[in-house]
């Protein structure tokens, strides 16, 4: 997993609430068996539309998401993570987030941020009146700044240090392996087995 | 203080607990199909670590299924999805079941039948609805691919702990009113985030009379309300239906394990975060009238009025749903006429579902107007089911008998609605476009849907 420390970059406001895993990236893109590429189907219906935030020219290259609450509810697809992560977003901004989407992200190195509604508004409107203007999400100091404003965010410890060091959860575990292997000693012996497979 | 039984469950498998980390917890079954997975193999091979535990791993194929000629799939893509997973599964040592075998199907049809699902375990897939499985007595959940490469290296999951909630439903059901009617019912009553960091625990006098059967039905729909997982103590219905499975435990072991598996109930001073308690004897058969499996109604009423909501965001949801639905208010719902049935999924897709749909239609014809998909959740289904003529039934009748598969639930493999298509479905999600581009979709029990082709519209076995 990519570290992330300190990311600058412009923003996408998405000025909608409830955007579901099957909006993020519908069913029919979730057939390709590499963990690349997703980006094409990234809110592949709405990015029909010509005037969709994503498609203007002012927006090209802007790497921040902000979008409205409930951001990410639905399937547990964690293909809509790598399809922000594909299309080139570092992190999304929103007032709440589903539980399986913020999961995902937080293990896959999208850095979610949760902000009060009103300070998502601001950030909007500031980006709305000039669209040039940058946004730093600073992992280290659990800020979000743009221009002269300065917004605090909560992460918990645990997955903040897993994205700063860019670890991932496997190798923590794996630090615990002896852990594990007393734990499997205990376990009764008529828990069930897939192998060898029964002769019927 | 007692503990509840998702509580005891989740203590039962802590390999480390450590302040400031989430719990490890031990996997006792990971199931895997061809969606999810093919990620986290890769991963595994990137890092060049192998399956730790392929005794606890098992994989069938079933979302890109074409249920009509499962010899012929054309679409290239979903081909390379299954023929991913085979290569996967051979190269790192995983049993799978794939098209022609007799235990192929859904992953959560399949698991049960084999007697792999036990009281007492944890089971992860990558996939919302393992919830399913916790109608055993265990505690299952859906998982993303990071946690299914996570689960295939270290047959462990780092977990955040959760909170509890009952729902109790008291008193006997009404006949023709089935446990796809008090899980609809149930997420009416919470709404489609009332379950959000909860474990739900169903109980009550009506869940004790459930079958296994319907038992999964009411556990699968658990996140439909939010939750990650629904439960419901194991009981003599819960040892009858294992007892003599291939996976089940035998002899000696078989005593033990029933001896463990008595243990696995709530104390009686235990406390639930949040209680929910309905009347069965109040339920009738339940049917969606929306995009979400909250907007949910009895058969007997009809299309709600937006402007009755007194929540803000309610009202609008309700406005936009009936517009995407192309349903007015007042309307009746016995006067909706659809024009596809759809009777499978790992909600209502097991035997059982299939003997009750085939009852009702026995010996009538499904409206002229209307297409009906029968499709069995497993290969062992369609078997069992050919075994009691109950095929015969579903052909005369006018049905298709189809393979096995997640078939028309999603819209992935070749069974979906046209745009503005109709259906009584007795799956799950009745989101915008989940069973195709612009399709509506009206989620309701096998009793309803199998009165709903007689006759063309919504309705119940009382009316035909
Ligand atoms: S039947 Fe539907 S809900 Fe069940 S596993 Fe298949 S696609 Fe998912």
């Amino acid at each position: 997993m990519d570290k992330f420390t300190v990311h600058t970059g412009r923003v996408v406001p998405l000025r909608l609430s409830n955007v579901d895993t099957d909006q993020i990236i519908p069913a029919e893109y979730l057939k390709r068996v590499t963990r690349t590429g997703f980006g094409d189907g990234l809110f592949a219906v709405w990015r029909d539309q010509p005037d969709f935030v994503l498609n203007r020219t002012e927006r090209a290259g802007a790497d921040v998401l902000v979008a409205g609450p409930e951001f990410g509810t639905g399937s547990s697809r964690e293909h809509a993570v790598w399809a922000l992560q594909d299309y080139g977003f570092r992190t999304v901004l929103s007032s709440r987030f589903a539980d399986i989407f913020r999961g995902n992200s937080l293990k896959a190195g999208l850095l979610t941020v949760l902000l009060p509604q009103e300070q998502i508004e601001e950030i909007w409107a500031l980006t709305e009146a000039d669209p040039t203007v940058e946004l730093t999400v600073d992992l280290i100091e659990r800020q979000v700044r743009i221009a002269d404003r300065v917004f605090a965010f909560d992460l918990d410890d645990h997955s903040r240090r897993r994205l700063l060091e860019g670890l991932d959860d496997i190798s923590i575990t794996f630090q615990h392996l002896d852990e594990i292997e007393a734990y499997e000693a205990t376990r009764p012996s008529f828990k069930p087995r897939t192998l060898p497979v029964p002769v019927a | 203080m007692g503990r509840t039984l998702a509580e005891k469950i989740w203590d039962a498998h802590v390999v480390r607990r450590a302040d400031g980390e989430p719990d490890l917890l031990y996997i006792d079954l990971h199931m895997l199909h061809e969606v999810t997975s093919p990620q986290a193999f890769d991963g595994l091979r990137l890092a060049g670590r192998p399956v730790r535990k392929p005794e606890h791993t098992i994989a069938t194929e079933d979302h890109n299924v074409p249920t009509l000629d499962i010899g012929n799939i054309t679409d290239p893509v979903s081909k390379i999805q299954l023929e991913t997973l085979r290569r996967n599964c051979a190269e790192f040592g995983v049993r799978i079941h794939s098209l022609g075998d007799p235990e192929q199907g859904i992953v959560f049809v399949v698991g049960p039948q084999l007697g792999l699902v036990q009281p007492g375990m944890t089971i992860v897939c990558g996939d919302s609805h393992t919830s399913t499985l916790g109608a055993f007595g265990g505690l299952a959940f859906g998982i993303g691919t990071s946690q299914v490469e996570h689960v295939l290296a270290t047959q462990t999951l780092p977990m955040a702990p959760f909170k509890t909630m009952s729902v109790t439903v008291n008193g006997t059901l009404k006949p023709g009113v089935t446990a796809k009617d008090i899980i609809l019912a149930v997420i009416a009553r919470i709404g489609t985030g009332g379950g959000q960091g909860y474990v739900i625990e169903y109980r009550g006098e009506a869940i004790r009379n459930l079958s296994m059967e319907g038992r999964l039905t009411v556990c699968n729909m658990s996140i439909e309300g939010g939750a990650r997982a629904g439960t419901i103590a194991p009981d003599e219905t819960t040892f009858e239906y294992l007892k003599g499975r291939p996976h089940a435990p035998q002899g000696e072991e078989w005593d033990a394990a029933v001896e463990y598996w008595r243990t696995l109930y709530t104390d009686d001073d235990a406390v639930f975060d949040r209680e929910v308690v309905i009347d069965a004897d109040q339920l009738t058969p339940y049917v969606t009238w929306g995009t979400n499996p909250g907007q949910g109604a009895p058969l007997s009423s009809s299309v709600p009025d937006p402007a009755d909501f007194a929540d803000a965001v309610e009202r609008a949801a309700a406005e936009q749903a009936l517009s995407y639905m192309g349903l007015k208010a007042g309307t009746p719902l016995r006067e909706v006429e659809i024009n596809t049935v759809f009777l499978g999924s790992c909600t209502n897709g097991r035997i059982e579902d299939l003997r009750l749909a085939a009852e009702i239609l026995r010996g009538r014809k499904v409206a002229d107007n209307v297409q009906m998909l029968v499709v069995p959740g497993s290969a062992k289904v369609r078997l069992q089911a050919e075994g009691e003529g109950l095929d015969t039934v579903f052909k005369e009748a006018g049905a298709e008998w189809r393979f096995a598969g997640c078939s028309m639930c999603l819209g992935m493999n070749p069974d979906k609605l046209a745009p503005g298509e109709r259906s009584a479905s007795t799956s799950n999600r009745n989101f915008e476009g989940r069973q195709g581009k612009g399709g509506r979709t009206h989620l309701v029990s096998p009793a309803v849907a199998a009165a709903s082709a007689v006759r063309g519209r919504l309705s119940s076995p009382a009316d035909l």
